[in-house]
């Protein structure tokens, strides 16, 4: 088996590649499931039954999916440039604590003051988080994957905190039972975010939360910004070549610290609509079982980090996610959503060997066939 | 009072305790990274270790010692298979270091494989059928001072030693270390000198895997004998920044892994001595003083004669040097 680099990656192989790896990931899962004594054909028709066919799973299924396209777009936008921010998990907790805090906070007004104000907060708890990360890059150069993960034990200490061990504007004082056993307290109801009821006939109906619409909007600005501003130029340019980018005088350290800012503002938003679309309350432990920042890079690596295509990708993945927490069981253990996702992960990354290489199996063919490639890129 | 009960005597013994698996994880990455291969799946290969360590010592029987010695092989052996998934994407298919190490974590972390055979293998919440202890050496154990630091631990931690010797011996006094020292900083030069660039990168890819699975069965057998989903608790990720701060030397190691130990068991002995201080604070002081010791080691004077290996992370394709 011989690898030669293309000088052309066909267009259909960028869309066959990632369904491909699809597919092969659940095949491999198979073998997973069948090692442990389980159908995997019923076992996946369960699973997608239950993230998109079954009656209001769709609607489930966007929930799940909105906070999934926030972290995969801030994993997007970072990885792209390569900056290694695995830190979107943390910066999700951060998002939620400052989306709840402001919702609090500004009890007794109406929903379309509070509901900005979440949304910002979620955007500037976010970007603070990573912001430190970015800083600590920037100005003296410490490895931001360390960091980053490092600050996600951190903010789930910090949220757990909040609830159980202080007295909290978070947390719910108001009852006896409350206090013995620590909880959130719940927001206003002028804090819930709007949705939008699509129904064209009455078996068929679906709910889509404001944050998945936010999600969508954010991911055009995320291509206009990249594709059509000098930041996403100078970003661009810094993710492929640092030190071009300092010759042709782009200010580095500046463009590290927006994107980071930028990525962690995206997973604080995140957090955001967690609270506004779904849990109305902070909730430590359901935050963090949910992994949503970690799942996050596994949308942006199969999305080959486009920002349409994280959103196509977090639609799958978050039914995927949305049917395993609610088929969890004895027949379903924990653990099979994160085997898939994985597996995913490591067929994309396979896959793209396909993209950037041709691979010939003969021998005979592939020495006659190299001649002329070297010849043609000596050429050019 | 007798000085073997003074706090600075049981910080440095649990100092020792705690940090010994991060000794594993760490010369374990170093050698990874040594060769030029950045594995980011310590975290998922260390809960692989732990989860099968454990599964073997509910499932074999026999006398202690050999009990133990076969689930901390079978930790490390599990662990191995699972970073051969990261050398062949990353050494044999040239896919991208970071990515692939991230997903070996997400893969086999704690909402993945391990989490999953500890379901289907109905681990969780059982105690543990044997565990280590810590071994009286030489009858020292009662020795002032040294007895609890030096002689009264587990043998682990007397493995963790001999595994620091050997890798450094090997890296700095055997052939095949010196050829691994080129592998990682020119594998053109290696490659022109006759190094097998390739198979140095699997086989060391590989040796890191085996050692983040002793270090996960330091888990399920020692510090806390059971299963619990995640019970690794980020270490693996503060090992990766343990390589950094020892400067990819095996010997430094060792001190970086007793102070983040030291940081662990601190909240533990301070609470038991009734220091009043949130838990959560407590805890999260090693990932906080990973953050600081990472900066004050990334800025400036050592990085510049002791830094990585020049080509950690970039795979190596003969035909595009």
């Amino acid at each position: 088996m011989r690898f030669e680099r293309r000088l052309t990656t066909p267009r259909w192989l960028v869309f066959v590649v990632p369904i491909g790896s699809l597919i092969a990931a659940f095949a491999a899962a198979a073998v997973v499931l069948l090692l442990a004594g389980k159908d995997p054909l019923a076992t996946y028709a369960r699973l997608f039954d239950r993230g998109y066919f079954a009656p209001g799973a769709l609607t489930n299924t966007l929930i799940t999916t909105t906070p999934l396209l926030l972290t995969g777009l801030a994993a997007a936008v970072a990885f792209r440039m390569r900056l290694w921010n695995i830190g979107a998990e943390g910066q999700l907790y951060l998002g939620a604590v400052g989306a709840s805090g402001v919702g609090l906070a500004l009890h007794g007004l109406p929903g379309p003051v509070i509901i900005p104000a979440m949304i910002l907060a979620g955007l500037v708890t976010g970007a603070a988080w990573a912001i430190i990360a970015g800083l600590l890059r920037a100005y003296l150069n410490t490895n931001e994957i360390i960091t980053t993960l490092m600050l996600n034990y951190v903010a789930g200490l910090l949220v757990t905190y909040l609830i159980f061990d202080s007295r909290s504007i978070w947390r719910d004082l108001s009852s006896f039972s409350a206090r013995a056993f620590p909880q959130g307290k719940p927001l206003p109801d002028a804090a819930s975010w709007p949705v939008l009821n699509i129904a064209p006939d009455p078996s068929f109906a679906v709910t889509v939360p404001f944050g998945f619409l936010v999600g969508i909007v954010v991911a055009v600005v995320v291509w206009f910004l990249y594709g059509s501003t000098s930041f996403g130029f100078d970003a661009r340019v810094l993710g492929d070549s640092p030190s071009a980018a300092r010759y042709a005088g782009i200010k580095t350290k500046r463009v590290v610290v927006l994107m980071m800012g930028l990525s962690g503002a995206l997973a604080g938003l995140g957090g955001a609509s967690e609270i506004g679309d779904f849990r109305h309350v902070l909730d430590p432990r359901g935050l963090q079982q949910a992994g949503f920042g970690y799942a996050g890079i596994v949308v942006a690596a199969l999305a080959r980090y486009n920002p349409f295509a994280v959103c196509v990708v977090a639609v799958l993945l978050g039914g995927l996610a949305n049917a395993g927490y609610s088929l969890q069981g004895p027949d379903f253990p924990a653990g099979l959503v994160g085997v898939l996702q994985g597996m995913i992960l490591f067929f994309a990354l396979g896959g793209e060997l396909l993209l950037r290489y041709r691979v010939t199996w003969s021998r005979q063919r592939a020495q006659s066939a190299a001649v002329p490639a070297t010849g043609e890129a000596g050429a050019a | 009072m007798n000085i073997n009960e003074s706090i600075v005597v049981v910080l440095t013994a649990s100092a020792i305790f705690y940090g010994t698996p991060l000794i594993f994880a760490a010369v374990g990455e170093l050698l990874a990274e040594r060769s030029g291969v950045l594995n980011l799946g310590v975290e998922g290969m260390m809960l692989m270790g732990a989860v099968s360590a454990f599964w073997a010592v509910q499932h074999l029987a026999g006398p202690d010692w050999l009990v133990l010695l076969l689930a901390t092989l079978i930790g490390g052996v599990v662990a191995l298979a699972t970073s051969l998934i990261h050398a062949v994407l990353s050494v044999g298919l040239r896919a991208n270091q970071i990515v692939s190490g991230l997903a070996i974590t997400i893969f086999a972390g704690v909402t993945g494989l391990s989490s999953y055979i500890g379901n289907v293998a109905h681990l969780g919440g059982q105690p543990a059928l044997h565990e280590f202890t810590a071994v009286n050496v030489a009858g020292l154990s009662n020795a002032p001072v040294v007895g609890p630091i030096l002689f009264h631990q587990n043998a682990l931690v007397y493995a963790s030693w001999a595994v620091v010797i050997v890798a450094w011996a090997y890296l700095y006094r055997t052939r095949t270390g010196l050829h691994l020292r080129a592998v990682g900083e020119s594998p053109e030069t290696a490659d022109v000198m006759g190094v097998n660039v390739v198979r140095y990168r699997y086989l060391h890819t590989l040796a890191g895997g085996l050692l983040a699975g002793v270090a996960g069965a330091y888990y399920s057998l020692v510090i806390t004998p059971s299963w619990i989903d995640g019970m690794t608790s980020g270490v693996g990720w503060i090992a990766i920044a343990l390589v950094i701060f020892a400067f990819w030397r095996p010997e430094l190691t060792l001190v970086g892994a007793y102070l983040f130990g030291l940081f662990s068991s601190m909240g533990f002995v301070l609470q038991a001595r009734g220091v009043r201080l949130p838990p959560e604070v407590l805890s999260s002081l090693p990932y906080v003083m990973t953050v600081v010791v990472l900066v004050v080691v990334s800025t400036g004077w050592a990085k510049q004669r002791l830094g990585a290996p020049a080509s950690l992370g970039t795979p190596y394709v003969r035909e595009e040097r």
